[in-house]
């Protein structure tokens, strides 16, 4: 059994953290250098980690497999960031955003953690500022906020839809001038396949140059996996087409423990899918549910088009349901009754699978405020709504835009159809309080962690807990440990580099030897349909035990039966495609076991057994308030549960309610 | 629903070294609300099925922001659709018997690596020299303390919406990068936080573009019709002006 050491520091919440800095051992300035840090992945999380790491002086080596790191898929985040600034002086504070983090989590996050991200929440906003992020600004020169689901404030900073954009190719500014320096060593298109394990300590990985197949081995003194999460095991999601599990899931393989695979978000606004060629699914950002209303028609099999529907027949069934919060419930709220409406008949659009998200009235609410400010006399409607939607589009034109392209609708004039999907994913590598996973020397931040969003992630903290990670956390806790590591550097001649050499190969010649009838995408397709029909918004004992049993069957067919040409000294896409499939194929199956392990609801996990007569999740806290850490216990076993008992010390255990 | 039957014309290059070549693929069954890459992802899948390797091509997010996806559809960088990424192109835009032209991003900046997978290193190469405002973690003001009007913001954030695709350079016939070098002169230019170095930054930055091999701007204005994200030809007159005025301080 692995040993679960969360060391959550002793004291008050509100001092854990500032005492923790001070305490921890620290590597005196001109010892950094000498020490020689791996960050795998360039996102949010990676680039600002490479970046501050080597501000103080760390030796680093940062890897993505994209061509540039600016492309990581933080870059494609929308809505916004957020953090206690209290700047609209409406009642927030970093009690708030913690106690929001937890409730929001479904009372499955560790506390010491979420208040830590309040905290340092105010530092990255200042930080990100400094860097020329350009964040939308009020007239007066300051800057603007938005509200998200499931809070009550307007905490949320934004440029346009395009927040994470502007905070990646801030982060990405950062991380090149240090490359400028000669402090980071970056390397583009590599991607990891192993983690060379010493004495117990993770000491280096093997990389794959994605343009000639060369495998590399790289020494570090610790390495740190930023690599994002798995949303790609249900192959459709809003994922990047190349986002994948390779990284966490070796270190999973190698000992680090998985905390709480199961958990998944599914995003309830999302564009549906269209027909079976379908490649990948595109979000509309949460920031939208600030102003569009979501509706299903009242009447089963309504064929009129959305805009013929008088408001009496419009069943607009967030604000029914959820009278305090509306439209701006959490997104697991969002999405099951989303799900609800459509399975009892009401979806609207060809497939039915969809519900309506209407901006009409946001328009000539926007409109009028508009007209008053500019003094017209007796606006026309028609005046109104044109300045209308010069408001909206100046809040969301991209996403409209981008809404347009996808369906050749225009949604200034036709509500948007939209439908839950798989978006992000709270489960990742478990850490203890300073990143650290059950591998000494291996640490796992933003989404590739577990540690932050319980069972279900508010809007706007993604962004947030990858630049925590990176600019304000793993900056002081890596000290701790490289601290009592020598100086010296492991040659990579040692056996342990060359065993994980050779696993990379022959698994590289086994997927090329194979030559079998199928693609890779055709399992990929398959594994994505079984996780989504039964690990998905909803799973039940039965669905999940036959879902194992098939995910065991296709995972056998895939090495028996998949197609990957070429070599693998070239750029070879099929190639890169089949090794990330394979580890789906395994992660999917410990999603299943996972989520047929808890036998409760929480967040975005939902046991249809387990459910409050009004149909919302349904925890069971007497026996499943832990978090599940799962340890690899090789190919045939069954995985190993070790449970981290969860504490509420500060955030009373309630019944969730957005009444 | 509209489908129709597709003849391309697809450059294929085995690697940097080789020579490449236009081949020939028919394609049947494309639905019209497929997006471009989807299309190329169903030709790919028939190819490998018919033991062919598939067509590479980089790409990620599919959502027009990543700014990894990049051919020339037909003559024109990305495609024929206004301000649109090669990912967010739509099928609905062809015809049944439509034939197609996809070639890589051209620039001798740029080299081919496969069939339509370019290498744009140069671009973080210019972002290196001098394309940040050098601020170190922690220690900074607090986020207010530094008041920008809106519309210097707006201006600064519609700057910094360039995706670092580079079909500005592929599209030129000079191969010039002008559009995105000055993307990120103007970015960090108009803000306060960028005046500290805002004449060496450009110094810097023109040099390393020099240097990769790009070509000169003739003010054709091509790039800015074919940005995806409509950045602004002044965002080129605003990098001179500072061009010129740091070079008289040097
Ligand atoms: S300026 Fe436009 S075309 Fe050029 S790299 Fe930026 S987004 Fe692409
Ligand atoms: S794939 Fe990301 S912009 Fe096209």
């Amino acid at each position: 059994m692995a040993k679960l050491e969360s060391k959550i520091p002793e004291g008050d919440i509100s001092t854990k953290w500032s005492k923790h800095k001070s305490k921890i051992k620290i590597v005196a300035p001109h010892n950094k250098r000498k020490y020689k840090i791996l960050v795998i992945g360039s996102g949010l999380a990676g680039a600002s980690a490479a970046a501050s790491l080597a501000e103080l002086g760390y030796n680093v080596h940062c890897f993505c497999y994209q061509d540039s790191p600016r492309r990581a898929h933080s870059i494609a985040a929308q809505g916004g960031i957020n953090a206690a600034k209290n700047y609209r002086n409406d009642g927030d504070s970093v009690f708030r955003l913690f106690y929001d983090t937890i409730k929001g989590g479904d009372f499955r996050a560790r506390e010491a953690n979420v208040h830590r991200l309040a905290e340092v929440s105010v530092n990255i906003i200042d930080q990100c500022v400094a860097q020329g992020v350009p964040f939308a600004r009020e007239y007066g020169g300051l800057l603007d906020n938005r509200s998200f689901g499931g809070t009550q404030v307007s905490r949320t900073f934004y440029a346009a839809g395009q927040t994470g954009q502007q905070l990646l190719i801030g982060a990405y500014q950062a991380l090149s001038r240090q490359i400028n320096m000669g402090t980071v060593k970056m390397h583009a298109r590599k991607e990891l396949l192993e983690i060379v394990i010493i004495d117990g300590k993770a000491k280096g990985i093997i990389t794959r140059d994605l343009e000639n197949g060369k495998i590399e081995r790289h020494f570090g003194h610790a390495v740190v996996l930023a690599t994002g999460g798995y949303g790609n095991v249900f192959y459709l999601s809003t994922n990047a087409k190349n986002s994948n599990a390779t990284a966490i899931f070796r270190a999973y393989k190698k000992g680090a423990c998985f905390g709480n695979p199961c958990f998944t978000q599914i995003h309830p606004t999302c564009i549906p899918v269209s027909g079976d060629y379908q490649s990948k699914l595109t979000l509309m950002s949460e920031s939208l549910r600030n102003d569009g209303r979501v509706w299903v028609p009242k009447n089963k099999d309504d064929k009129r088009a959305p805009n013929q529907i008088p408001e009496e027949e419009r069943d607009y069934y967030l604000e029914r349901r959820y009278p305090a919060f509306g439209n701006l419930v959490p997104r697991d709220v969002a999405s099951r009754a989303a799900k609800e409406r459509c399975d009892a008949g009401y979806g609207v659009g060809q497939s039915k699978m969809a519900v309506y998200l209407d901006f009409a009235s946001a328009i000539m609410r926007y409109g009028r405020i508009e007209a008053n400010k500019q003094k017209l006399d007796n606006p026309s409607d028609a005046d109104i709504k044109r300045l209308g939607k010069g408001i909206i589009k100046e809040k969301y034109g991209n996403l409209f835009e981008m809404y347009e392209k996808i369906t050749d609708e225009n949604p200034y004039e036709v509500p948007m159809r939209i439908y839950p999907a798989v978006h992000y994913t709270m489960g990742g590598l478990w850490v203890d309080y300073n990143l650290m996973t059950t591998i000494p020397g291996l640490y796992a931040l933003g989404e590739a962690n577990f540690s932050d969003h319980g069972a279900n992630r508010l809007g706007a903290s993604a962004l947030m807990q990858g630049l925590a990670d990176g600019y304000f956390v793993i900056p002081y806790t890596i000290g701790d440990y490289l601290a009592d590591e020598p100086t010296t550097e492991i040659t990579t001649d040692h056996p342990a580099f060359i065993d994980a050499e050779n696993a990379v190969r022959n698994r590289i010649s086994k997927l090329l030897s194979i030559n079998g009838t199928k693609t890779v995408d055709e399992f990929h397709r398959a594994l994505g349909k079984i996780m989504w029909d039964y690990c998905g918004m909803a799973r039940n004992k039965e669905g999940l035990e036959y879902a194992r049993k098939e995910i065991q069957k296709l995972r056998e067919e895939f090495w028996r039966e998949v197609k990957v040409l070429g070599k693998n000294e070239t750029f070879n896409q099929s190639l890169e495609k089949a090794g990330r499939v394979a580890d789906f194929l395994e992660l999917g199956e410990l999603m299943v076991i996972d989520a047929l392990h808890r036998n409760e609801s929480c967040g975005g996990h939902f046991r249809e057994e387990y459910q409050t007569p009004e149909g919302e999740a349904l925890r069971d806290d007497d026996n499943y308030c832990y978090a599940a850490a799962w340890e690899y216990a090789g190919d045939n076993n069954d995985p190993i549960l070790n449970k981290e008992p969860l504490t509420f010390e500060y955030v009373k255990l309630t019944q969730r309610s957005y009444k | 629903m509209r489908t129709m039957k597709l003849k391309l014309h697809v450059w294929r290059q085995e690697n940097r070294n080789s020579q490449g070549r236009m081949e020939t693929y028919t394609i049947e069954g494309v639905n019209e609300h497929m997006s471009f890459l989807e299309m190329l992802d169903v030709l790919n899948e028939k190819l490998i099925k018919e033991g062919k390797e598939p067509v590479a091509f980089d790409h990620d997010c599919r959502e027009g922001i990543c700014g990894s996806c990049g051919m020339v559809i037909n003559g024109r960088a990305h495609g024929p659709w206004y301000k649109t990424t090669t990912c967010q192109l739509h099928m609905r835009e062809f015809k049944d018997g439509d034939e197609i032209y996809i070639e890589p991003f051209r620039a001798s900046a740029f080299p081919v690596i496969k069939d339509l997978v370019v290498d744009r290193s140069a671009f973080d190469r210019i972002i290196q020299a001098g394309g940040y405002v050098s601020v170190n973690t922690g220690g900074v003001p607090d986020a207010n303390a530094i008041p920008i009007g809106k519309e210097t913001a707006d201006q600064a954030f519609e700057a910094a919406t360039c995706i670092g695709c580079g079909a500005c350079v592929a599209t030129c016939k000079n191969a010039s990068a002008m559009l995105f070098v000055s993307a990120k002169i103007s970015h960090l230019g108009l803000l306060p936080q960028g005046q500290p170095e805002r004449m060496q930054r450009v110094l810097d930055m023109v040099a390393q573009m020099d240097k990769e091999g790009f070509g000169n701007c003739t003010n054709t204005g091509a790039c800015e019709v074919e940005c995806p994200k409509g950045i602004s030809l002044v965002n080129i007159a605003r990098m001179n002006y500072d061009y010129f005025k740091a070079q008289l301080k040097k």
